[in-house]
């Protein structure tokens, strides 16, 4: 591992000075990924600021409904707190379907959805990786493709965003504050993340020591009726092959509005803005909810690999997605 | 780079000067000789390391230990009190709840944590909906202990001595 110069400020402001004026410093939540990306030599920082103590560890109320966390939240207590799960069921069954116990009480708020991609060949830093060093090649085309994109990829990266709880967030209209050298700013949280395009080596839109302050749920009452449903190869502890996050509002048999989103099949948590539209206004049934995955995944495309391909995604994704709101439709309110 | 860092460990105080890499798995095994917390993979992935640190189970593998500056930790080594082992290793001896015993510290620290959790009325993701009360039955256990592998596969054995642990710990 590099020798790094450490820092824990006690203020955001000073955080970001630190990181913006040293392009080869990196912010530190809870480390459960970059500490494990100095170990491989993913991540080779000379300066690494600690900014637990810098962000708020608090939940408060917005007064209207909403919720404001804290970039500090650990991902146990987020998962625990009450409004959470009863406001936002989604954000709560998302946080508790990913990694372990200790790993949610090390985990941030913050962190959890800069987390970056656990394809194989990023984390392995003897292959070629787009991601890691731009332009060196991508060996997930053709390779082990399981756990790789069917929607949005490019030629040069075909990674997933690994966070279950960024797919929650994505499906509900959250936002991102963020403090930067030029000041604050709020991000729609589903244009956090990027798609690969020809810069795969950017995961999101954030600027250079620009720095998680918050992330807000709006209200939204019809998050009450949400859902998270993740497949994946062990029963636990494990990253999701495919996932939905969903809300709905059905009345009198009929899908008055729904907000899904989509991961493990993309670069981003995927908003699936076509199938909440198609489902709109129709009654609330399997055909309805399998038109409207099969609406959103008209321009899927598997990946051949070594493992087979992932083309078993797209219908796997279909019926999660039907399972899924079948359940919620059905639920008591 | 070094710096200097002060921690509580199993009860004991300790002012140290450590590199700014230095993990505190490493920090625990290397510099105080506490041997329990074991360096099973060192990424995250099997518990084995499993500590408390200001009471909560957390993973000292992918813990800097300069960011720990100020904590209180536990290992299992310091669960025993009076020279009476902790309820939840007593529970592992009495179910038989182990072979080889590599992952085993680690096992008893994260179940510690773990009841501790339970106790706070946190949700897992085996209570379907996190808005139910959970009971402490054999999915609760194995969903709520899946961040640590015993490749012996004493799982048999370890739910039952959660379940037995959690029973003679609970207020009476």
């Amino acid at each position: 591992m590099k020798p790094f110069a450490y820092q824990a400020p006690g203020d955001a402001a000073t955080a970001v000075r630190s990181v913006a004026a040293d392009p080869a410093a990196v912010f530190l939540g809870g480390g459960t990924n970059l500490v494990d990306h100095l170990k491989l030599g993913v991540a080779a920082p000379d300066l690494i600021v600690d900014v637990t103590a810098a962000t708020s560890n608090e939940i408060t109320d917005d007064g209207a409904g909403g919720l404001r966390i804290g970039a500090a939240v650990p991902n146990s207590e987020l998962a625990a707190d009450r409004r959470v799960r009863d406001r936002y069921p989604v954000v709560a069954q998302a946080l508790l379907s990913g990694a372990s116990g200790q790993l949610r009480n090390m985990a941030t708020t913050g962190g959890n959805p800069l987390q970056r991609t656990r394809c194989v060949y990023f984390q392995d830093v003897t292959t070629p990786c787009n991601k890691r060093k731009s332009g060196s090649g991508c060996s997930a085309i053709g390779g082990y493709t399981r756990y790789h994109a069917i929607l949005g990829a490019s030629e040069q990266c075909i990674a997933t965003h690994p966070s279950d709880l960024a797919v929650a967030l994505a499906a509900l209209d959250a936002e991102v504050r963020v403090l930067g050298a030029a000041g604050e700013r709020g991000i729609p949280f589903v244009d956090l993340h990027r798609l690969p395009g020809e810069h795969p080596e950017l995961d999101t839109v954030l600027e250079h020591g620009e720095l998680i302050l918050s992330i807000d749920l709006p209200p939204l009452p019809m998050a009450a009726r949400s859902a998270y449903r993740k497949v994946r190869d062990r029963a636990s502890y494990a990253f999701a092959l495919v996932s939905v996050a969903a809300a709905v509002d059905v009345a009198d048999g009929i899908v008055r509005d729904a907000r899904i989103a989509f991961g493990g099949v993309a670069h981003k948590p995927w908003r699936a803005t076509k199938a909440e539209e198609s489902l709109r206004g129709a009654p609330a049934s399997d055909d309805s909810y399998r038109a409207a995955a099969q609406t959103e995944l008209a321009g899927a495309q598997a990946q051949d690999g070594i493992d087979g391909g992932n083309a078993f995604k797209i219908l796997l994704l279909t019926r999660t997605l039907v399972a899924t709101l079948r359940d919620l439709a059905h639920e008591e309110t | 780079m070094k710096t200097e860092l002060s921690l509580d460990v199993d009860g004991e105080p300790y002012h140290l000067a450590v590199d700014t890499r230095m993990t505190l798995l490493d920090l625990l095994r290397e510099r105080l000789g506490k041997m329990s917390p074991k360096k099973g993979c060192d990424h995250g992935q099997c518990g084995a390391c499993t500590v408390l640190i200001n009471g909560r189970r957390a993973l000292a593998c992918l813990a800097l230990a300069v960011a720990h500056d100020g904590s209180e930790v536990v290992t299992a080594d310091g669960l025993a009190h009076d020279g009476a082992l902790h309820p939840v290793a007593q529970a592992f001896l009495d179910h038989d709840a182990f072979q080889c015993g590599y992952c085993t510290p680690g096992q008893i620290c994260s179940a510690v944590g773990m009841l501790d959790e339970f106790a706070q009325g946190w949700p897992s993701a085996a209570t379907i909906y996190p808005a139910s009360e959970p009971e402490l039955d054999h999915d609760e256990v194995a969903e709520r202990m899946s961040g640590n592998l015993c490749r012996c596969g004493a799982y048999a054995n370890i739910v039952p001595a959660v379940q037995d642990a959690a029973g003679q710990m609970a207020p009476r």
